[in-house]
């Protein structure tokens, strides 16, 4: 202890002396070093991204200077999409468009059940007792048994465990997707996906891989890219989610997509499937339950399945079905689902009924197949025009065989056929796209709707039309 | 003098307002609860947090039974879809009071309905229904202002009409064969009720919004958006790929300042301006019960050059001396405010959205809105029902029967506030707003109020964390015109004895039933 103490003193007198022994260039410089650290730590933080040199007079300038761009650009007047078709009456078979009487080959009516008097009869009973709108989002007080119902009714025709119910078509793959799929996850989505996917993939600000339309080769490849980089970083692999994205019966292309392959795909790379099925539910399959039907497929080998029930079902709204493990979540966290107020309960008694005829009527859908088949035939060599689409697809597009070079002339040109066949009797209407917003834009096309109210005269006679229209627009 | 005095806000908790710009008294409270109330709260979070990690580890070593479902068999091996962390709230927090939210219904929606009695046998993992129906209920929870969900045949008349013509279903989109003759008629009578030029419907209220704000603003735009937006708003902000900025719930302060410092130093890095400023800000806030600041927004917007977007999904019809919402309310005119937007769903008694202002902004919105390309129009009984309740509302039906259901829903406001502020509650909110915030704050208490009510016959709506901040659980009343003075005196009984038992009078202003003896004593500035 003493030895320590004797060493500290011996310390300080070291240092006495060495301060006064040093050259005296040391010390000043030493003591202008101290004072700089003193200013330094005194003086106030110098920011990089201020302009301090502004007065509060440049300031009002700059502000009295700005000039915004205005609120929305000015719209032509001959834009096509604000001289749109008023239907006046029901959208039915028979549709009245623009005054004139038409057959309606425009509304995706499949089932024909908009005027099916059992489905109105069923949604004027729930009008009686439940009034119209439902006053509140799902988790307060706007969950009704006809929900409750509706959702059981759906899970028994699809046979999943669960369904849950959306008040809006396009709102239910667009909060489905985000719901499971977060930033960093990563998920493959064909390039003709609708725009509804489009923005649920947004939302979802997930890792999207566009692999080519049907493209298996293409998808594969894809895959094989992540699993090398899955190996570089196996710890990252281990927590990012996968998923695919395809639909049924594709409402850009008419076609439908290889399932029993993406099975093959899911289970080899360990990819979650997502299926949405507007346009094959109801359609596609023996009783209507859609493309695992069409194909055999067992339905507990897709992890999600979506549809919109304003085709088929010719209501409104949306669901989603699967196992309960991952239907369950959508409760806590479809943002569609909880901040928003629920389905009126008019629209899903009226679904339930349409429900109740899809299942007591399974031999609509082989006649509405049949019927698309025959239109499909009678469209072939039409000379100008190719169809696009599968020969039992009920919503086909016509496409310019040769396009004119500018995709406004091609519309044009297209809005000529369409109103030639309009005058004659035959409502059509142009396939619409947001054309800055889509991500693979397809090309201009009439969209031609198969319902099976439409007789076998009628489908003879709207192909006719178009030959003759075809003929004398683009010849 | 006298007025100007009285013109001033209480509670700054939105920063100081410029009073000479209100015409009339503008009262919002924010009162904060005693210290002890903030500690006991978190201490309740805390028991819940440590109880939930027992069960989690009594699960996991299989001591207690798993309730929850699994994945496949056949995909063990795929990334799970779900971290255990993520859910750990809901398995363990939310689980247990789960019994006070999505309960069924089996009648309208009106002043009262019908509930489906539902029990648990697994604390509730699970729920059946036994079959009986807990009837007459009092309603609390639905949004329904002024009363338009009712049965009565003679005010259904006309959609039921509408429904045997026309069906339920479209089966197209706006552009393509899904424009009806309804939806000219009813966006034309939007129009005219709002006093603006045109105006756009669509078939879902929260779809409008986030559907059509990517469509007015894009990248190289700046969005400032009001701290507690609801999610579409915040849903349409995001997917539009502008700029956003928030600023504090209802603070012209902070406001200005972001205003400033946008237009001055411009965009972030590039310094370039920006293309253009959109502000958004909501009517009435559902989960506080306040008014937008609306004056002095509209003041700063004419200053500044922005552009404003006002969702009045719960003030259209709610406030405004004849159902015009926040626009009429203020005594100002619908040119200033550019893009109104509202929802049918809480005082018409509908559903579905609109989008109203000048002619070019609607004409664009036909052209571009994502809504009007991809997704169904409304259905045509629905937009029969806005209509015939947009006419009585408008007087177009030969009698005054709307004029006499927002004066009702006035009159009920402010009778409902006032009762439970001399109670003691501490009532979140201005005035004038019909919906009613009543703080809880401790987490066991949020079961246990939803719960009793309900034995009392009342059935009330109850909101915690996520939906609010973890310390300000509340209860959430909606007045509605169709509310009795019985009714509302029953509620209000159920909850002074409620208040009680559970303690939840906070407030230490306990008011006397002479309000211009208190309001003198409190004009307190802070900022």
């Amino acid at each position: 202890m003493a030895a320590a103490g004797a060493g500290q003193q011996w310390v300080l007198v070291e240092m006495v002396q060495a301060f006064y022994e040093a050259p005296a260039y040391h010390l000043i410089l030493e003591g202008i070093l101290i004072l700089w650290i003193i200013r330094l730590l005194f003086s106030k933080t110098y920011k990089l991204q201020e302009r301090s040199d502004l007065t509060l007079k440049e300031k009002e300038e700059l502000i009295e200077e700005w000039q915004p761009e205005p609120l929305v650009p000015p719209v032509p007047k001959d834009h096509p999409a604000l001289n749109y078709n008023i239907v006046s009456g029901p959208p039915t078979h028979i549709i009245t468009v623009n005054g004139k009487e038409c057959i309606n080959f425009a509304s995706f009516n499949f089932l024909g059940l908009l005027d099916n008097e059992k489905v109105k009869s069923a949604a004027q009973a729930s009008l009686k007792k439940y009034g119209v709108g439902t006053c509140g989002p799902r988790g307060f007080y706007g969950t009704f048994d006809v929900h409750l119902e509706l959702e059981e009714r759906l899970a028994k025709f699809m046979r999943t465990e669960e369904a849950i119910i959306y008040s809006y078509g396009f709102a239910t793959i667009a909060s489905a997707i985000p719901a499971y799929s977060k930033r960093g996850d990563i998920v493959f989505v064909d390039e003709a996906a609708c725009f509804a996917i489009q923005k649920g993939l947004q939302a979802s600000r997930s890792n999207i891989k566009l692999f080519k339309h049907n493209d298996m080769a293409d998808l594969e490849r894809l895959l094989k890219e992540q699993e090398t980089e899955d190996q570089k970083n196996p710890r990252k692999a281990r927590v990012t989610r996968r998923f695919m994205v395809v639909e049924g019966l594709y409402m850009n292309t008419g076609d439908i997509c290889p399932l029993p392959e993406l099975i093959k795909l899911k289970y080899k790379y360990k990819v979650r499937i997502f299926l949405e099925e507007s346009l094959s539910f109801g359609v596609l399959g023996e009783h209507g339950r859609g493309i695992t039907e069409h194909f055999g497929i067992n339905i507990d080998d897709i992890d999600l399945i979506s549809a919109n029930m304003e085709n088929s079902l010719a209501s409104i709204g949306g669901f989603c079905c699967g196992r309960s493990f991952i239907i369950d979540h959508q409760r806590l966290s479809g943002q569609g689902y909880c901040f928003s107020a629920s389905l009126p309960p008019l629209l899903a008694a009226a679904a339930i009924e349409a429900l109740n005829i899809m299942e007591d009527n399974p031999d609509i859908f082989q006649t509405l197949r049949a019927k698309c088949e025959r239109i499909h035939k009678a469209l072939q060599g039409i000379s100008g025009l190719k169809v696009v689409g599968e020969s039992f697809s009920p919503a086909l597009h016509l496409q310019l065989e040769e396009s004119s070079g500018s995709r406004e002339n091609d519309v044009k040109l297209l809005k000529r056929v369409v109103d030639y066949c309009m005058n004659s009797g035959i409502a059509l209407t142009q396939a619409r796209y947001l054309e800055k917003e889509e991500k693979c834009l397809p090309p201009p096309s009439i969209r031609v709707v198969i319902t099976v109210e439409q007789t076998e005269q009628e489908l003879d006679k709207a192909a006719s039309l178009l030959k003759e229209a075809a003929q004398s627009v683009l010849n | 003098g006298v007025e100007d005095r009285f013109s001033i806000l209480y509670f700054q908790k939105n920063g100081i307002s410029n009073g000479t710009l209100y015409k009339k008294t503008f009262i919002e409270h924010f009162e904060q609860a005693p210290m002890y109330v903030a500690v006991l709260t978190f201490l309740g979070f805390g028991v819940g947090t440590v109880f939930g990690y027992l069960r989690d580890f009594m699960r996991a070593w299989g001591l207690e039974k798993r309730n929850v479902a699994t994945e496949r068999e056949q995909q063990k091996d795929f990334v799970p879809l779900y971290q255990d962390f993520e859910n750990f709230y809901t398995r363990n927090l939310y689980m247990r009071i789960r019994d006070n939210w999505n309960r069924p219904i089996c009648s309208v929606p009106g002043p009262q309905f019908d509930l489906m009695e539902r029990v648990t046998d697994d604390y509730n993992w699970t729920f059946r229904f036994t079959g009986r129906t807990i009837k007459n209920v009092i309603n609390m929870g639905s949004y329904n202002y002024l009363g338009f969900a009712e049965t009565d045949v003679n005010a259904l008349k006309t959609v039921t009409i509408e429904l045997q013509k026309y069906g339920t279903g479209i089966c197209s989109t706006r552009q393509e064969m899904g424009t009806l003759d309804k939806h000219i008629e009813l966006e034309k009578l939007v129009a005219n009720f709002l006093g603006v030029e045109d105006a756009m419907v669509f078939g879902m209220g929260f779809a409008t919004n986030s559907m059509n704000i990517p469509a007015l603003v894009g990248k190289g735009c700046l969005i400032l958006s009001d701290e507690l937006n609801h999610t579409s708003l915040v849903l349409g902000a995001r997917l539009s790929g502008a700029t956003i900025r928030i600023f504090k719930h209802n603070n012209m302060q902070s406001l200005e300042k972001l205003l400033r410092d946008a237009i001055i130093y411009g965009q972030p890095r590039s310094r370039r301006a920006w293309r253009k400023i959109i502000i958004l800000v909501e009517g009435i806030y559902s989960m506080e019960g306040s008014i937008v600041r609306l004056p002095e927004i509209v003041s700063l917007k004419k200053k500044y050059k922005a552009y404003l977007y006002l969702d009045e999904a719960h003030s259209i019809g709610a406030v405004g001396a004849t159902g015009r919402g926040v626009v009429e309310y203020f005594g100002m005119s619908p040119d200033d405010v550019d893009v109104l937007m509202g929802t049918f769903t809480k005082s018409f008694g509908a559903a579905g959205g609109y989008i109203a202002g000048r002619k070019d902004l609607v004409d664009f919105l036909r052209t571009h809105s994502h809504s009007a390309v991809y997704a169904t129009s409304m259905c045509p009984p629905v937009a029969e029902q806005i209509i015939r309740a947009m006419k009585c509302l408008m007087g177009l039906d030969g009698t005054t029967q709307g004029l006499q259901r927002v004066r009702q829903l006035g009159k009920n406001t402010r009778y409902f506030r006032r009762r439970l502020h001399e109670m003691g509650f501490i009532i979140y909110g201005n005035d004038d707003s019909p919906v009613v915030p009543l703080l809880l704050y401790m987490p066991g208490k949020i079961g246990a109020f939803a719960r009793r009510m309900l034995e009392k016959n009342i059935g009330v709506v109850v909101v915690g964390f996520p939906a609010t901040p973890i310390t300000e659980s509340r209860a959430r009343f909606c007045v509605s015109a169709a509310h009795t003075r019985e009714m509302l005196n029953t509620v209000l009984n159920a909850l002074d004895e409620l208040g009680d038992f559970l303690q939840l009078k906070y407030s230490r202003y306990s008011k006397s039933s002479h309000p211009e003896l208190y309001e003198e004593t409190r004009l307190e500035l802070e900022d």
